[in-house]
């Protein structure tokens, strides 16, 4: 420090308050014992007050209504093209060309559907806890008696409101439109429903997780990249499964492991296709090879993991 | 002797090999307003952020109403106004008073009341119900000063409250604090507006490279010394060398003498002492020490760096 002119007497004692300490503690106590609850509300209260207001704030965002206007424009676009189908289908076509064409397309905009679910989970969440942590929005509310992995839980709840909705009638209005049309009415729809889904759970719980530490584009990027993979690696074991080759079929596998999204997928077209379609193996989701049961829990376990990673790395980071 | 309310000892955070604060230490008591001051880059923020149990120190202790900070229980009864305060815009302001009250556990009845009222008080009354993002930047520090004091804190943490504020705004803050140190709440302000603090607060610190370089009680360095400028003729080397008696900070420029006194008692000895070496005396005007003045004094010339 350098020489001061000035006389720097540190103030050594405590300070004296103002007025009476004794009034002033009283007051104080008195106050506290107003608050209803004095350790802040209970974790099922802050996860659904984030909850709500996540989904509110991605109800606002342009993204959703421009991705539900897609959606719907997908449907309508659809629908047209199943009028004119049916309208054209001749008698002497069998039901079972007439099915295989219906379904086909129906299959299309289901896929469709599930890469605009996919790309919702992914850019609504990039966002939410990165740019409040680099906006300092964060900070007023993280200093809330309210325990911080609460914040991520009701967020994230928020988004799954979000994205059920998204999904139910992104994809439910399109198996709707095909039933209403064609009379093929899929063997397990709600399970197709449920598949795709929990694709966009696993997108939305890894997102979330990469927003902890890392940018909003960052994290973005890391989650279509893994997409990306997942998508190739499906391609690479269909491809390795149809010409025998098992080292491809394992690196499917591996991609399936590291992101469970296009195996999702693929064990849903199969299971919305009629059966004997599906072994027949003519449309290009039916390959011969199907992802089995124990990948849709371990993309579920995998779901699960990612949501509670996140919990765990916000709750440990700086803000 | 007052209750400590924040009682932090060598409080210390790194990052890698970079200290950003590397001793904290201070005591505030009830009641008290605490002025935080230092250069950018100093260790204020990250200090605030471990009071406040936003960022994990690396090393010390800190305790705030007695309880280490951070916890539940203590956030419960502090308040904070991050600088540039920022929300979902799309609320309107007493949506996200009712939300900021009910992250802090506050029972509807109780905010059903409290929330106009506290808009009343930081002159948002009749905007409440107006989105925030139709807000300039000094009425968002003003909801942000609302969601602060909405559980009434112990303690209140304002972090540059006054930036983007206007006159009117900045009496506002300064009334709030006052209110806030009245009823019993110690009140954390950190500042670079040198101006308001010296309004506000009871006592100062100063940071700079992460360590408290000083700690005064507010007008205690003016009344530990005094400046005064004396007009006088005639002022002959003997008076200059007996003036030496008193202080020996003293520069003579024309007819103009500056010196410091460390006790305003001695004044009436400085007068008599050039009146009787033949001067002739004019004027006595004491010279205030401002806080500005004291912070270029503990920081150097060069603060910032």
């Amino acid at each position: 420090m350098s020489e001061s002119t000035i006389d720097m007497r540190a103030a050594t004692d405590t300070p004296t308050p103002q007025i009476d300490d004794d009034q002033l503690n009283a007051r104080a106590m008195e106050e506290v014992s107003n608050l209803n609850h004095p350790f802040g509300p209970s974790a099922l209260q802050t996860t659904l007050l984030i909850a709500r207001v996540t989904f509110r704030e991605a109800a606002r965002r342009m993204i959703l209504w421009i991705a539900l206007l897609a959606g719907i424009g997908f449907l309508a676009f659809f629908w047209t093209a199943l009028y004119f189908v049916t309208k054209h289908h001749r008698p002497h076509t069998s039901i079972v060309d007439f099915r295989e064409g219906v379904v086909m397309m129906t299959m299309m905009v289901l896929y469709a559907g599930s890469m605009m679910t996919s790309l919702m989970a992914v850019l609504t969440s990039c966002d939410t806890l990165s740019g409040e942590i680099a906006s300092g929005t964060i900070h007023a509310i993280a200093t809330k008696p309210v325990q911080r992995w609460c914040i991520v839980l009701g967020k994230w709840v928020g988004f799954v409101g979000m994205l059920t909705l998204y999904v139910l009638l992104i994809e439910g209005g399109t198996i709707l439109l095909s039933w209403i049309q064609s009379g093929y009415r899929p063997p397990h729809g709600s399970a197709v429903l449920c598949l795709i889904w929990l694709q966009a759970m696993v997108l939305l719980g890894i997102t979330m997780a990469m927003s902890t530490n890392f940018s909003s584009l960052t994290s973005g990027a890391i989650s279509l990249g893994l997409y990306g993979l997942a998508f190739v690696g499906g391609w690479i074991e269909q491809f390795g499964s149809l010409r025998h080759v098992k080292a491809c079929v394992e690196l499917g596998i591996l991609s399936s492991l590291i992101m469970p999204s296009d195996a999702l997928w693929r064990r849903a077209a199969f299971i919305f296709q009629p059966p004997l379609l599906g072994a027949a193996g003519v449309t290009p989701f039916s390959g011969t090879l199907v992802p089995s049961e124990a990948m849709v829990v371990y993309a579920a376990v995998y779901a699960l993991l990612s949501v509670l990673l996140a919990q765990f790395l916000f709750s440990r980071r700086d803000l | 002797m007052a209750t400590l309310t924040i009682n932090a000892s060598r409080l210390r955070k790194s990052y890698g090999t970079r200290a950003a604060v590397r001793d904290l230490t201070i005591q505030v008591g009830r009641g008290e307003a605490f002025g935080f001051l230092g250069p950018n880059g100093a260790g204020k923020s990250t200090s605030v952020k471990m009071l406040l149990g936003l960022v994990k120190p690396t090393g010390g202790n800190a305790l705030l109403l007695g309880q280490p900070v951070g916890t539940r229980a203590v956030r419960a009864r502090i308040g904070f106004l991050p600088e540039h305060f920022r929300f979902y815009d799309w609320l309107s302001a007493s949506e996200l008073i009712l939300f900021h009250g009910r992250l802090c556990g506050l029972a509807e009845d109780t905010l059903r009341h409290k929330v106009p009222r506290l808009l009343e008080r930081v002159g948002l009354g009749t905007q409440h119900n107006k989105p925030i993002r139709s807000f300039s930047k000094g009425m968002m520090q003003r909801v942000g000063l609302a969601q602060a004091i909405v559980n009434d804190p112990e303690i209140l943490f304002l972090d540059e409250p006054t930036s983007g504020l206007d006159p009117a705004g900045r009496k506002l803050v300064r009334d709030v604090i006052g209110e806030q140190c009245h009823r019993g709440a110690t009140v954390f302000l950190n500042s670079h507006l040198l101006g308001e603090v010296e309004q506000s607060c009871d006592r100062v610190a100063f940071i700079r490279d992460g360590i408290i370089v000083g700690e005064y009680q507010m007008n205690a360095w003016q009344s530990a010394q005094t400046e005064v400028e004396i007009k006088a003729a005639r002022v002959s080397s003997v008076a200059m060398e007996r003036l030496k008696d008193f202080t020996n900070n003293l520069h003579l420029k024309g007819e103009t003498l500056r010196l410091r006194v460390t006790e305003s008692s001695s004044l009436p000895h400085v007068v008599r002492c050039l009146v009787e070496s033949g001067a002739e005396v004019f004027s006595v005007v004491p010279q205030r020490v401002s806080l500005e003045d004291l912070f270029l004094q503990v920081m150097g010339p060069e603060p910032g760096r």
